[in-house]
């Protein structure tokens, strides 16, 4: 489980988060949305700890970041899988040695059980032929099939997605989807994703946090969002018309 | 401005701080400091020995056609060749070259890494991304005084070649001219040197790199201003070394 506490962050004037608390609970997942400049990418920066926040805490599992040293917060670094908006996969490495990177870094295992290991996780995320191919020669989707195994190869506690759809079709998109889903309640993980993918939001949002401006707007389940009265997600939400109609049809259920 | 450039330079001392802070493990680093050999010091060869080569060959001839008057013995070609070449052509020429060659492939391929997340895909993994990009630079350039040292010889043999074979001087009056009075301490002089424009070399680009902000646009200049004050910075620090240890 990951705790935040009143988050506060500035970039000069810009005030990005204002005291945002929010959980986002383990074995679900948990879904930023929001509209551009809204500070979801801040959030989930300041999550991995890549900027400090002026304000607030973050505890992951009881332990708050800000208080831990600097091999403390290696250590919880290391426990943490992340698959970024580009996928960020290694240009020079072929995919096994993406996915075998975090395993060759921070375990002392053998070649052999190493191997093993990254085969059970290009299997998983249904990429088996793929082993001694460069990123370049591979698709935006199996990019970040392959950016999801080097995530959860380590055997995170935490799991991040910064928009894991963007760029991919709608089929690849609910294959990606699903994945994630898949492996958070396998493994049982903290899932957060940062996505504006409204798709996403329907087929996979258990925890919803909405923010607004640097605000928490609100936080739901999917199956609320359909029920809410809240301005703010209901204009976000709902700005399609094919959304407005799924809605409607919801609703007369 | 000048703030500017002071935060930049306390920025750039910090890097090197924590460039040696929390090692990569010895079995990635080792890999890491072979591609860097080969990506830094092998690749530079092929330019390294044609320019060295025909430099020295155009220091001996245009040191030959400067000699008009006949009181002045041949000998001198080789004499002026050989210090030419040993004090300022291999290890200062040399490293700006390598400057724009060497620095860019940092800064961009660095600067690639920041701009597709992979720096941050490192931090995000626990890895001191500084050490692991920049350190095996810094152990590799280690043996830039080898490039060095086989410019210095090329464009000894270039300015021989020209000189005899253009009919400038003999062989022997070169040979004895690049023999005369020969200071051990200038080669030494000539090795400190390039050690140290090594450090500039391999640290300087990765810091344009590793801070730069924007998109692809942005690390071309990158590549550009790194090239800029690393050139600068060898200059300087040439002049700096010169009036050390050879002005007292």
């Amino acid at each position: 489980m990951i705790e935040v506490k009143n988050l506060e962050k500035s970039f000069g004037d810009s005030r990005v988060l204002k005291g945002v608390s929010t959980v986002f609970e383990t074995g679900k997942t948990n879904l930023i949305i929001g509209q551009s400049g809204s500070g979801k990418t801040v959030l989930l920066k300041s999550l991995l700890g890549i900027h400090s926040p002026d304000v607030g805490t973050i505890s992951f599992d009881g332990r708050i970041y800000s208080e831990l040293d600097s091999d403390e917060k290696r250590e919880l670094r290391t426990e943490i899988g992340m698959v970024f908006q580009g996928s960020a996969l290694f240009d020079s490495m072929t995919v096994e040695e993406n996915v075998a990177f975090p395993l060759k870094m921070f375990t002392h295992d053998n070649r052999a059980k190493i191997k093993e290991r990254v085969d059970f996780v290009l299997e998983r995320v249904n990429l088996i032929d793929a082993h001694k191919k460069l990123p370049s020669e591979i698709s935006g989707g199996m990019q970040k099939r392959v950016a999801i195994a080097r995530a959860i190869v380590n055997n995170p506690k935490y799991l991040f997605c910064d928009e894991p759809n963007s760029g991919l079709d709608p089929n690849t998109s609910t294959i990606i989807d699903n994945l994630i889903k898949e492996i958070t309640e396998e493994y049982n993980i903290t899932t957060v994703i940062n996505t504006h993918d409204m798709n996403s939001v329907m087929e996979i949002g258990e925890n919803i946090l909405f923010l607004k401006k640097g605000v928490k707007a609100w936080q739901g389940t999917k199956e609320e969002i359909f029920r809410t009265d809240n301005e703010a997600i209901v204009k976000f939400v709902y700005s399609s018309n094919l959304f407005k109609k799924v809605r409607e049809a919801y609703l007369k259920e | 401005m000048l703030i500017r450039y002071l935060s930049q330079i306390g920025r750039y001392f910090l890097m090197l701080k924590e460039i040696f802070n929390k090692q990569t493990k010895w079995s990635v680093m080792r890999q890491l400091i072979f591609k860097e050999i080969d990506d830094l010091i092998i690749d530079s060869l092929g330019i390294v020995c044609f320019i060295s080569f025909f430099v020295g060959g155009v220091v001996a001839i245009q040191t030959a056609l400067n000699l008009t008057n006949p009181l002045i013995p041949k000998y001198l070609i080789g004499f002026a060749t050989r210090q030419s070449v040993i004090l300022e052509f291999a290890p200062t020429f040399i490293s700006v070259i390598m400057a724009g060659k060497m620095g860019s492939f940092i800064t961009s391929s660095i600067g690639t890494m920041r701009v597709t997340e992979q720096i941050d895909a490192l931090e995000v993994m626990g890895v001191n991304s500084l050490n692991y990009l920049v350190f095996p630079k810094i152990i590799a350039l280690f043996l830039y005084p080898f490039v060095i040292g086989i410019s210095m010889f090329l464009g000894i043999f270039g300015g021989w070649l020209a000189g005899v074979y253009g009919g400038f001087t003999t062989s022997v009056e070169f040979i004895n001219g690049a023999q005369m009075e020969f200071i051990p301490f200038h080669i030494v002089y000539a090795f400190i040197k390039t050690l140290i424009f090594a450090m500039l070399l391999a640290t300087i680009p990765s810091f344009h790199g590793y801070y730069m902000k924007g998109g692809a646009l942005e690390v071309g200049k990158a590549s550009t201003v790194s090239f800029v004050w690393t050139s600068v910075c060898i200059i300087l620090f040439n002049y700096i070394l010169t009036q050390l240890l050879l002005g007292s």
